[in-house]
């Protein structure tokens, strides 16, 4: 690759990065938090995408971009008041400018209407409040967004205060007694800007008179920064007391002569543009880099995904070598040598710790992915006329990079079906007693090993008896079917439905719920509903943390080993005689404590063989499916706890009802992985949609 | 269209081998590696003419028993069977037969289209027939005789 274009790569990468920040900070703008820090963020990430277009000769980008900076500016310096309308169409400007990311990553064509409609707005922003405060002189333009871009925005009120500081640090001995340390107070000090540090070695004493635990040395800073003195105050928190400090503020005019000597070059026409926008990139990172936000400074590097697949992919076999030879070892019964022994354990800690923090790498939290679904909202908001607030929770929450960006489409789906299809119009919220703006809820959150997300709507709520009408009507079950209100909130995930009575562009575009789940359960996740009429519904997605290993249970059953995950195990137990009742013709239930569970048998339920075994010569897995329904799952026998990697099925052979994925045990050979669910919805027969359709 | 392929590019290598009596062959650029019989686990639910899968190295490979899969007794396979790895798009299978004979080299206008015969398996499977000394060779239609992947439906 040519260096030109691996930099213009890295540009788009970043452009991603900066348009999640703005979105959020625009987003926490809206919800009425402006404070310095998230305007500036807001205001940062345009810049760095207008210097980095300029850079690439993006003109429409550059253009674009530069009529938002120009908006937020105005909201910086406080000449434009932050209030719904401007934020509203700030937001929708963050998706223009989003979508002319795509376009000039990608190619094709771009609506210009639709961006030239947005800069009129924007415009239309910064003349209403033009007046407020003194007059800059590019207000003094027209509106045409050509004579706009005529001069450049590093004009003086674009470098917010930037304070110097001189900063006199003298820790007292106390102050190493309890731990802490200078460096890190220093680096602390970098993170708020510019730090020049000063080391004063004048007092350290000759050798002889050195006593080892008092503290000799102290510091002299400068630093440059656009935080406020409280914030580099809170630098020394911690140490207060046990040091000397002198934090003063140094006079601001010597601190603005720098960006005052920029706006010189203004008066230059266009001919000097270019090289200053790409001046302004390092320009601009070093700021980002020196600027307001501690936390936006952590240190990363940018490494190509197959790398780290291909990482991924080698600590699979690690793992799978160390549990081969660990099993070698036992065969050979040199297990009684306590050192072998000791170093297989050791083998088996650091082996897992490995693919632990390799699976550290994939991991990513879910907020760029709940970020593109406020912007779907938005669009459906617009579209159907509702007043709609997305409200994100757990957005913290991490999951691997696979699962999130499959995650993206069925989300998509489901949240523009909570709107469409889940929330009343503004006059029907009205009059069900509820306040007009109705509200989606998006959570993450870690359970047990997995996480979850929750879509969640206070809409109409599923009206029961017309998904049913609508059923019988499509021929989805038969007229006389008797179903529970779960079996009824299930048959939106079957093919072919849609409550949709008018097939709006937005939702009902022939897929529906039933792709959702089957992407879902692609992921190894399960999707639930809850929904209460009025109240609304609540869609939950239960997925893996990782596509990459799980903990299970080897068991044995017809001659097969197989993996059951051990999470949906509750408790192991072996029969006894009389515990076991037939209920009907074909069907077993084990007596627990006093309730009676189904029992399955596992060998006769994935056809390994024809006849149910005796209960008696099994063991019993108490599992609990993600819907909370207990089964107890039979097998031959137990035979070891591990952790596995999992392999697909999917990629050389295709989905296999009951069986969740494969994997490779100590001995070198494949055992599968079973699907409890599964396993226990086509047992019981009747919560699987599918299944009903056969019985109807 | 795999036939128009092997007319533009003349000449091909094909590995050849044998189920029962018969000989068939694979274009020799789909085939990775050739192995020994090693017992496969069983998946539930699947077609017959799927022996299991095998551990190939860390990958899961679905075993198929092309006796099987084009109409025959199923397999009772041994140790001197083997299983030929080969490749489709990114679909990888193993293929068990009795064993492998040879390697040809046969131009592409000597392929001949499969005649036109009663049974449906050798109509789907087979993509044409060559005549090699005295024997017929049938060229083995690597697409159909894969298990459809479930993933590519969806």
């Amino acid at each position: 690759m040519d260096p030109m274009q691996a930099i213009k790569v890295t540009f788009f990468q970043e452009c991603e990065e900066q348009l999640g920040e703005l979105e959020t900070g625009l987003l926490a703008m809206q919800e009425g938090s402006v404070d310095d820090e998230t305007v500036n963020a807001v205001f940062r990430a345009v810049h760095s995408i207008k210097g980095g277009a300029g850079a690439f000769k993006l003109d429409r980008l550059v253009k674009f971009a530069h009529v938002f900076e120009t908006t937020l500016d105005k909201i910086r310096n406080g000449a434009l008041a932050p209030a719904n309308a401007v934020m509203k169409t700030m937001l929708r400007a963050a998706d223009v400018l989003a979508d002319l990311v795509t376009v000039s990553r990608e190619g094709g064509a771009f609506d210009d209407t639709r961006s030239n409609e947005l800069i009129a707005e924007l415009n239309a922003h910064c003349d209403e409040k033009a007046a407020v405060k003194e007059a800059h002189p590019e207000e003094e333009g027209d509106n045409n967004p050509f004579a706009a871009l005529g001069w450049e925005p590093v004009s003086l009120s674009l470098e917010p205060e930037i304070n110097e500081y001189l900063i006199v640090f003298r820790p007292k001995p106390e102050l190493y007694a309890k731990g802490n340390e200078t460096t890190r107070l220093m680096r602390e000090l970098s993170r708020l800007g510019a730090l020049t540090v000063h080391c004063e070695i004048a007092d350290v004493p000759l050798l002889a008179n050195f006593e080892p635990e008092q503290s000799y040395l102290s510091w002299r800073a400068t630093l440059r920064s656009h935080q406020d003195i409280a914030a580099v105050q809170a630098v020394f928190e911690f140490v207060d007391g046990d040091c000397h400090l002198d934090i003063e503020p140094v006079e601001a005019s010597e601190a603005h002569a720098e960006p005052v000597a920029e706006v010189a070059p203004e008066a230059a026409p266009e001919a000097v543009e270019e090289p200053k926008a790409a001046a302004s990139v390092p320009r601009e990172a070093a700021k980002a880099e020196a600027g307001g936000q501690g936390n936006a400074t952590q240190n990363t590097i940018r490494v190509d995904l197959d790398r780290v697949d291909r990482l991924i992919n080698l600590v699979g076999e690690l793992v799978i070598n160390q549990a081969m030879l660990t099993q070698r070892v036992l065969e050979a019964g040199a297990v009684k040598n306590a050192s072998i022994a000791t170093g297989l354990d050791d083998l088996e800690h650091l082996t897992r710790e490995i693919q632990e923090s390799v699976m550290a790498i994939r991991a990513q939290p879910v907020r760029p992915l709940f970020q593109r679904m406020s912007r779907i909202v938005r669009e459906i908001a617009d579209a159907t006329g509702k007043n709609v607030r997305l409200k994100t929770e757990g957005e913290g929450a991490e999951v691997d990079r696979t699962v999130i960006e499959r995650l993206a489409d069925p989300l998509t789906h489901m949240i523009r079906n909570a709107v469409d299809h889940g929330l009343e119009r503004p006059d029907a919220r009205i009059a069900a007693g509820k306040p007009a703006q109705g509200e989606v809820r998006l959570s993450a959150a870690h359970k047990s090993g997995r996480v979850v997300i929750e879509i969640a709507d206070d809409g109409r709520g599923i009206d029961r008896p017309r998904v049913k009408a609508i059923a019988i009507k499509k021929g989805l079950i038969a007229p006389d079917a008797q179903l529970t209100d779960g079996e009824i909130d299930n048959l939106l995930f079957m093919p072919g439905f849609s409550t949709a009575e008018t097939v709006s562009n937005i939702s009902g575009r022939g897929v529906g719920m039933d792709v959702v789940k089957r992407s879902i359960q692609a992921l190894g996740g399960r999707i639930a509903i809850t929904s209460k009429l009025g109240h609304g519904s609540t869609f939950s997605l239960s997925l893996p943390l990782t596509l990459a290993v799980l903990d299970g249970m080897v068991v044995r059953v017809a001659d097969q080993t197989l993996v059951v995950p051990l999470n949906s195990i509750l408790e192991t137990m072996k029969p006894k005689p009389g515990e076991v009742y037939g209920l009907g013709p074909d069907t077993q239930v084990i007596g627990i404590r006093g309730g009676f569970t189904p029992l399955i048998d596992v060998g006769y339920a994935l056809g390994f063989r024809t006849h149910r075994a005796d209960p008696m010569s099994g063991v019993t897995l108490l599992i609990e499916t993600e819907g909370g329904v207990r089964s107890a799952l039979m097998v031959d026998a137990i035979q070891d706890q591990r952790q596995v990697v999992i392999k697909s099925l999917e990629s050389n052979y295709g989905h296999v009802e009951g069986i969740a994925a494969a994997t490779i045990l100590g001995d070198g050979r494949i055992a599968l992985i079973l699907d409890t669910d599964a396993i226990v919805h086509s047992s019981s027969g009747r919560n699987s949609p599918s299944d009903m359709l056969l019985a109807g | 269209m795999a036939d128009m392929e092997l007319k533009a590019s003349g000449a091909r290598e094909y590995i050849t081998f044998r189920i029962g009596a018969q000989y068939y062959c694979i274009d020799i650029m789909s085939v990775r590696e050739i192995r020994g019989w090693t017992p496969a686990t069983q998946l539930p639910r699947a077609p017959g003419f799927v022996r299991g899968v095998i551990n190939l190295r860390g990958v899961v490979l679905p075993i198929i028993d092309l006796a099987d899969r084009l109409g025959f007794d199923p397999t009772e396979p041994t140790a001197r069977h083997v299983i030929i790895v080969a490749q489709t798009g990114r679909q990888v299978v193993g293929l068990l037969v009795d064993a492998v004979s040879d390697i040809i080299n046969m131009p592409a206008e000597k392929v001949q289209p499969t005649p036109d015969v009663g049974s449906e398996a050798a109509r789907a499977f087979v993509l044409g027939v060559m005549a090699i000394d005295d024997r017929m060779i049938s060229l083995i239609a690597l697409e159909s005789v894969m298990p459809t992947l479930a993933g590519e439906a969806a």
